[in-house]
């Protein structure tokens, strides 16, 4: 969180660490679909944007919204709609999905956002549940069986996403331009007051700063890339549901990042990976994957508090590395 | 004679369920002046405190700044009129640098906290002056170190390096003291005397020894009305003062 002070002391020769160490992740993403099952990389990063968007709120505000899956499902919902029903191309669907998630997280936030801890919790999670049952009532959702069929459509008119590959590394692109974006945020004057905030709001205040409107702000961005990440999802599995809007994934989300590491860059995606591989490769136990997942769960509590990239980010901010 | 006080409060009444914190309290802060505002335990010092600050709403009375009503003005739209508060805890910003500390009560000016797309490299034409209030303060050698692994002492110059980067015209320290070794306390009070110049402090003090030679003016409160005020001669030797204060003694505190 400290990260220019470090930057500036480190050597300035050559690459930094920060850039070889995020080079080689990416040579690895550039690298994994040849060796993993494409569809599970692409299902584990619409989780890891998801999940870094809610890391946003949850590691830099500290604020805990238990009804991030509304934003994730409805935009889902929407470039669903959209690319199915409008013929919307994929990039203009996304964009469409990631637009309503906002505008909703404007509204959601602007009536939660004065209320802290389990009173903030309880507020989202009760929007969360009355979008869930517009989304249950709501014709053009429809109900229990979703929206499927959903065609991946061509990006910009050209590239054809029913490819794979060609669909992974467009997946890929919108999570690393929407990480960085993240970045930004939080190394910004903005993000700078948001962190002041999170340390004590009260001295924020007395040093003339307006809390909500900063906090609003992340809230809404915060769930506009929550929903960029539905948006994807539902072009990946060409499918949007219940399942989607439902507070399971609300919960699913915060176990990510709490298991990834909260307040860290990587950590969400960690998280996200581990828990999207717990789900695929013991599906076949049926519903003890909820049991092996709290049991892992409870594991990281008590053993590594601060979460798998939350453990090793003091080692690496030594090396001058950021995690 | 009006214009003299920068701080007015009229019939300022806090109450609380079934019980008056602060009651009738009529206080007058003469611009350039230190004034501290004293008494024994639940004198309803910090609530009259957080009353002028607006940090608490008030049951009854009115507030005034520079001869403006502030009663219901927002404890942020405060700091803009020049009235900056700090904290009995310790308030610094834990996870920041010192230096970022001090900046963040700076960058406030620049209006570009809530550009979120900029870099915060753009924070660096800041650096200059928070590090000239660092040396102010004397905490400049910790300008790398984030504030929550500085010691207490340092914590609150940090506060006060940070307060003044905002260039209030009125300061209110809520116990500056408290919990300090005698060597800080010597230093804070040496640092206070410094910084009261062209402006006006308001404090609340636990100790009336403490603020024995630093204050113009002392009010003392006591079960949350104002029992006496006046320089520290004419207070120590207030008999209703010596009686709030018995069991303490007064001035055997240091």
């Amino acid at each position: 969180m400290t990260s220019q002070s470090v930057t500036t002391t480190a050597p300035s020769s050559g690459p930094s660490r920060q850039t070889i160490f995020v080079g080689i992740l990416l040579v690895l993403a550039l690298a994994a679909p040849f060796a993993v099952y494409p569809v599970f990389l692409m299902k584990g990063l619409c989780f890891a944007l998801f999940a870094a968007a809610f890391n946003l709120l949850l590691g830099y505000v500290g604020l805990l919204s238990f009804g991030h899956a509304m934003f994730f499902g409805w935009s889902a919902y929407i470039t669903a709609h959209a690319a199915k029903e409008w013929g919307l191309t994929p990039e203009l669907a996304i964009l469409l999905g990631t637009a309503a998630a906002a505008a909703l997280g404007a509204v959601v936030g602007w009536l939660a956002i004065r209320r802290q801890g389990i009173y903030f919790a309880m507020i989202t999670l009760a929007l969360a549940q009355l979008m869930y049952f517009v989304a249950l009532q709501a014709p053009f959702t429809h109900g229990e069986d979703g929206i499927q069929g959903v065609p991946r459509g061509h990006l910009f008119g050209l590239i054809d996403l029913s490819d794979t590959m060609n669909m992974y590394y467009f997946v890929l692109a919108v999570f690393v331009l929407a990480v960085l974006f993240l970045y930004r945020v939080l190394h910004s004057p903005f993000g700078q007051v948001l962190k002041a905030i999170r340390d004590n709001e009260p001295r924020a205040i007395s040093l003339g700063y307006q809390v909500h409107r900063y906090k609003l702000i992340a809230f809404v961005i915060s769930a506009g890339l929550s929903g960029m990440a539905g948006s994807v999802k539902s072009l990946v599995f060409q499918l949007a549901s219940l399942a989607d809007v439902h507070w399971h994934t609300s919960g699913e989300v915060v176990l990510m990042t709490l298991l990834g590491g909260v307040g860290t860059i990587f950590g969400p995606t960690a998280g996200a990976y581990l828990v999207v591989t717990i789900q695929n490769y013991f599906a076949s136990a049926g519903s003890w994957v909820t049991i092996i997942q709290g049991f892992i769960f409870v594991i990281c509590v008590l053993a590594f508090r601060a979460g798998i990239v939350g453990v090793f980010a003091p080692l690496l901010k030594k090396r001058g590395i950021e995690a | 004679m009006g214009d003299d006080f920068i701080v007015e409060t009229k019939n300022l009444t806090k109450e609380f369920k079934g019980f008056v914190a602060v009651s009738d309290v009529n206080l007058k802060v003469r611009r350039h002046t230190i004034h501290a505002l004293i008494g024994p335990n639940g004198a309803g010092k910090t609530t009259c405190f957080n009353l002028i600050t607006k940090f608490l709403p008030p049951s009854r009375g009115t507030i005034l700044l520079n001869g403006r009503d502030i009663t219901n003005t927002a404890p942020a739209d405060i700091a803009r009129l020049g009235m900056v508060r700090s904290f009995q805890i310790s308030a610094v910003f834990g996870h920041l640098t010192a230096l970022e500390n001090v900046r963040v009560a700076l960058q406030r000016k620049l209006g570009t906290s809530f550009h979120f797309w900029k870099s915060d490299s753009s924070l660096a034409a800041l650096n200059e002056q928070a590090e000239q209030l660092l040396e102010d303060v004397g905490v400049q050698e910790y300008r790398d170190i984030p504030a929550g692994e500085l010691s207490y002492g340092r914590k609150r110059a940090l506060e006060i390096a940070t307060t003044l980067a905002l260039e209030p015209e009125m300061l209110l320290l809520d116990e500056p003291m408290a919990g300090m070794g005698t060597e800080d306390v010597a230093r804070t009070a040496e640092l206070i005397r410094r910084v009261s110049k062209d402006r006006t402090i308001l404090m609340v003090e636990h100790n009336l020894s403490v603020v024995a030679d630093l204050s113009d003016t002392i009010t003392v409160l006591k079960l949350g009305k104002v029992l006496a005020e006046g320089p520290y001669s004419a207070i120590s030797q207030n008999p209703e003062v010596i009686e709030a204060y018995m069991g303490h003694g007064v001035g055997s505190h240091a």
